[in-house]
């Protein structure tokens, strides 16, 4: 994103925001969605909410069903094409809808997508790059040690690496305790982990020990998939190290218990 | 897409294909933890030598772009190639030979041996003969076929399949190694104790099948169309030595290697070597033209060039055409968590890996080998390196898509992901649905945070405990907050006198998203400006402004065209 600076000289005082808030994020773990309104809300934008919305059609797009994800592709353009910016909490649902979309539907439809990729970034990155989201007089939110992962479809597809490093230099004062081989990926995969639990398990099991080998208290990281399958072993495994998402740290969201863990 | 037809018996490969049992044989393999090990060090070794040799040369993105179109126009014009490079072969002394399948390949091949006589062939590596089974097919008529590549020697010896495309025998440890040769060769008092005694041991061996040989067979990396020549690269020189010793050369090659012109064929080589092994360059870089000259004192008599097409034209002519661009280096292999773990073998067949998970299902049938194209996170990693910048990922997808289409796929998949886009089309019943499920799933794991058996998600929770939902979905606790806004704005109109008074703290908003509630409650769009914010109107209007308009994603969406494979996409 280096040229963004010079796209964007000047960027409005508030801009207008629909969020996607993603059917993993909704379901699972929703305290991402209020971190991420709150994250927007901070660096001056309007956020709304389409109520509509459900899920950008991975599943069912990965699986190799695209007859089925060609509609709920539809229906997520139809929902978001109005706005001026659609921000998402997830590499890989971003990546879905910039790069995937074109791809999956044609004529008209194609256009559509076209247009609503444009406008569609993920959080970190709009945040970092177009919101340019600053600490200002706030206090520095404190942070134990931190280690992330870099989700494979936001690193690959959107170029998703310095800006949430950036902004937990910005908003948090903290330099990310980089783990080896950050970017292989942890073996979730959508249904892969389940197709294929053997191979997906070695996978999550080396990325867990490469984030334990760091004695980060918290891994963090962009995509909840990923986050669920590394939480989800480290609590199998007993380790002891929080799994939360990046927007809950960056707004300081410490209070609800990390992924998976009792409360 | 067109669709590849049932593949005949006549071109049926004689290695014997596993790929339907990959996950058994992938579970198999990191049970054995001394390779899964070395395959790991492996996958953080040759990953770094990559990086550091493509650091090193500066220029991939601009030679990888290059390459590929070099590839694709070869491709695109292969019959004009593919005449030409035949018209200056045979002028350069060669027989050019074209074979429909392996089969044909192999009948050739013997054919040639047969009519010198030849009882003795010594073998460079190739892939090529690997998918055609040649070795068997010559050993079954009665010849002794030496591979003299290290690696396929070793292999040959312990009577196995390659397991990596440039090293056939990184699955064997050194202590595996010396093992072999103990038992058998003829070692005397030798005990091979160090590695650089095993490799002596292995040339010495090979320099006498070398002289033996009446007839080399070598593949090749590259078809030069302007000169008839073919390019091979080695780094042991036994290409070289196959094809300069015995009286007849074979080179045994697919249609698919066609480059126009030498210099082509030498960028291409520049990406080739790094992206394999990362060196700049191998030992041995060969361009061979033909037979010896009369003026010339060595080289073979008589050079035959057999062209293997084996479906390569129907995968031209097929959504999958962007696969014939792979130049063989393996580093989407290397760079493949899911190779690392699951090892060469699992695949089942000759060519493993990303680039071998498209290949297989394309070389024999999706059938056979549909667990292959589901080897795959769509985590990137091999496009990101692979030379010839052909989307592995996408094509892999792709093929996921002709597995449910054929209907190859378990029933419970293909059910459960229709109906989940069933669902997602359905908000409200989308939501009632989740929520309730949501919400007793939150129930009974709140107080652990995770399962560690769910009746559905047996895969998921074999290897990881399943976290529990945090509490209600966010599109209930927002419902709610709209609730409660709603009654609270009510209130207000009707509260005369009284101050309007703060509503309970929401659960979840706390600093400024409690403080300007507002934008997140309205929920309708357009959005009506905000009668509060001065200016708010006018802001918009200059939003047009191309200054404050998001810049497209970088590299824009991915994939040359769309896919004609939608039926309903109407």
């Amino acid at each position: 994103m280096t040229s963004t600076e010079a796209n964007q000289p000047n960027p409005p005082a508030s801009l207008r925001v629909s969020l996607f808030v993603t059917c993993l994020a909704d379901l699972f773990r929703p305290s991402v969605a209020f971190a991420s309104i709150k994250l927007l809300e901070q660096a001056g934008c309007e956020v709304t909410v389409p109520l509509k919305q459900t899920c950008c059609g991975q599943p069912a797009y990965n699986t190799g069903d695209f007859a089925s994800a060609v509609p709920v592709a539809r229906q997520l353009i139809q929902q978001f094409e109005a706005a001026d910016y659609v921000v998402v909490p997830s590499g890989s649902c971003a990546g879905m809808i910039c790069h995937h979309y074109p791809r999956l539907l044609e004529g008209e439809w194609r256009e559509r997508a076209l247009q609503l990729a444009a406008k569609t970034f993920e959080l970190t990155t709009f945040l970092n790059d177009i919101a340019r989201i600053k600490r200002g007089d706030r206090p520095p939110i404190e942070l134990p040690s931190v280690t992330y992962h870099d989700s494979c479809a936001g690193l690959r597809e959107l170029d998703i690496k310095a800006q949430p490093r950036a902004l937990l230099q910005e908003l948090c004062d903290t330099q990310v305790n980089e783990l080896q081989q950050t970017e292989v990926c942890c073996g979730f995969g959508g249904t892969f982990c389940a197709k294929m639990p053997d191979i997906s398990g070695k996978m999550v099991g080396d990325k867990l020990a490469s984030a334990v080998a760091t004695k980060a208290k918290i891994l963090t990281g962009g995509d909840l998939g990923c986050l669920l399958n590394i939480a989800g072993r480290a609590i199998r495994n007993g380790e002891d190290i929080e799994v939360r998402h990046i927007a809950e740290l960056l707004c300081g969201d410490l209070d609800d218990p990390a992924i998976g863990q009792g409360q | 897409m067109t669709p590849l037809s049932a593949r005949g018996s006549d071109g049926r490969s004689h290695l014997k294909q596993t790929s339907d049992t990959f996950l058994d044989n992938a579970s198999a393999a990191l049970k054995d933890t001394d390779r899964a090990q070395r395959r790991d060090k492996m996958a953080l070794f040759m990953p770094r030598a990559r990086d550091a040799a493509m650091d090193d040369f500066g220029q991939f993105e601009e030679l990888r772009q290059h390459v590929k179109q070099l590839r694709q126009h070869s491709l695109e014009h292969l019959d004009h190639y593919l005449t030409k490079f035949e018209q200056e072969a045979v002028q350069n002394g060669n027989r050019v030979h074209f074979a429909e399948n392996g089969d044909e390949l192999n009948s050739i091949v013997l054919d040639i041996c047969q009519q010198h006589n030849a009882r003795h062939i010594a073998k460079g590596k190739s892939m090529v003969t690997e998918e055609t089974g040649l070795n068997d097919y010559l050993k079954r008529a009665g010849l002794r076929v030496t591979e003299t590549d290290l690696g396929e020697y070793i292999i040959q010896q312990a009577g196995e399949a390659p397991s990596h495309i440039v090293g056939p025998a990184l699955h064997k440890s050194a202590a595996e190694i010396r093992e072999l040769f103990l038992a058998k060769h003829d070692l005397g008092e030798r005990d091979l104790s160090e590695t650089s005694d095993m490799v002596d041991e292995a040339r010495q061996v090979l320099r006498e099948h070398f002289l033996n040989a009446e007839v080399g067979i070598i593949g090749a990396n590259a078809l030069v169309a302007e000169s008839g020549y073919s390019m091979l690269v080695t780094n042991e020189g036994n290409g070289d030595l196959c094809a300069n010793l015995p009286n007849v050369l074979i080179i045994c090659t697919t249609i698919d290697r066609l480059l126009p012109r030498a210099e082509d064929a030498t960028a291409m080589l520049r990406l080739l070597v790094r992206s394999a092994t990362g060196q700049p360059h191998t030992c041995y870089t060969s361009f061979y033209s033909g037979p010896r000259r009369v003026q010339e004192n060595d080289g073979p008599l008589e050079t035959h060039i057999v062209l293997l097409d084996n479906r390569r034209t129907e995968i031209l002519a097929s959504d999958y055409s962007e696969m014939l661009q792979c130049i063989r280096c393996g580093a989407c292999l290397n760079h493949c968590p899911i190779y690392a773990a699951a090892g060469g073998h699992a695949y089942g067949w000759v060519y493993p890996g990303p680039m071998g998970s498209i290949l297989t299902p394309l070389l024999t049938s999706l059938e056979q080998s549909n667990a292959l194209p589901n080897a795959c996170t769509s985590c990137g990693r091999c496009a990101e390196v692979c030379p010839a910048d052909i989307p592995l990922p996408d094509l892999l997808r792709d093929l996921r898509h002709d597995e449910a289409q054929k209907k190859l796929s378990p029933v419970r998949w293909r059910t459960g992901m229709r109906i989940h886009a069933w669902f997602t089309r359905h908000p409200g019943l989308y939501r009632a649905v989740t929520g309730m499920g949501i919400f007793a799933l939150h129930l009974l794991g709140r107080s652990k945070g995770s399962f560690s058996k769910l009746p559905f998600a047996s895969g998921w929770t074999s290897q990881r405990d399943f976290p529990a939902p945090q509490g209600k979905t966010f599109m209930q606790q927002l419902a709610a907050i709209q609730r409660e806004d709603k009654a609270r704005a009510h209130r207000e109109t009707r509260g005369k006198q009284k101050k309007p008074t703060q509503s309970k703290p929401r659960k979840k908003s706390t600093g400024p998203a409690s403080e300007r509630r507002e934008p997140v409650l309205r929920a309708d769009w357009p959005r009506k400006p905000d009668p509060r914010k001065p200016g708010a109107a006018s802001q918009r209007k200059a939003r047009p402004d191309t200054s404050t308009k998001p810049r497209a994603h970088p590299g824009g969406p991915r994939g040359k065209k769309p896919r004609q494979r939608q039926p309903d996409d109407k």
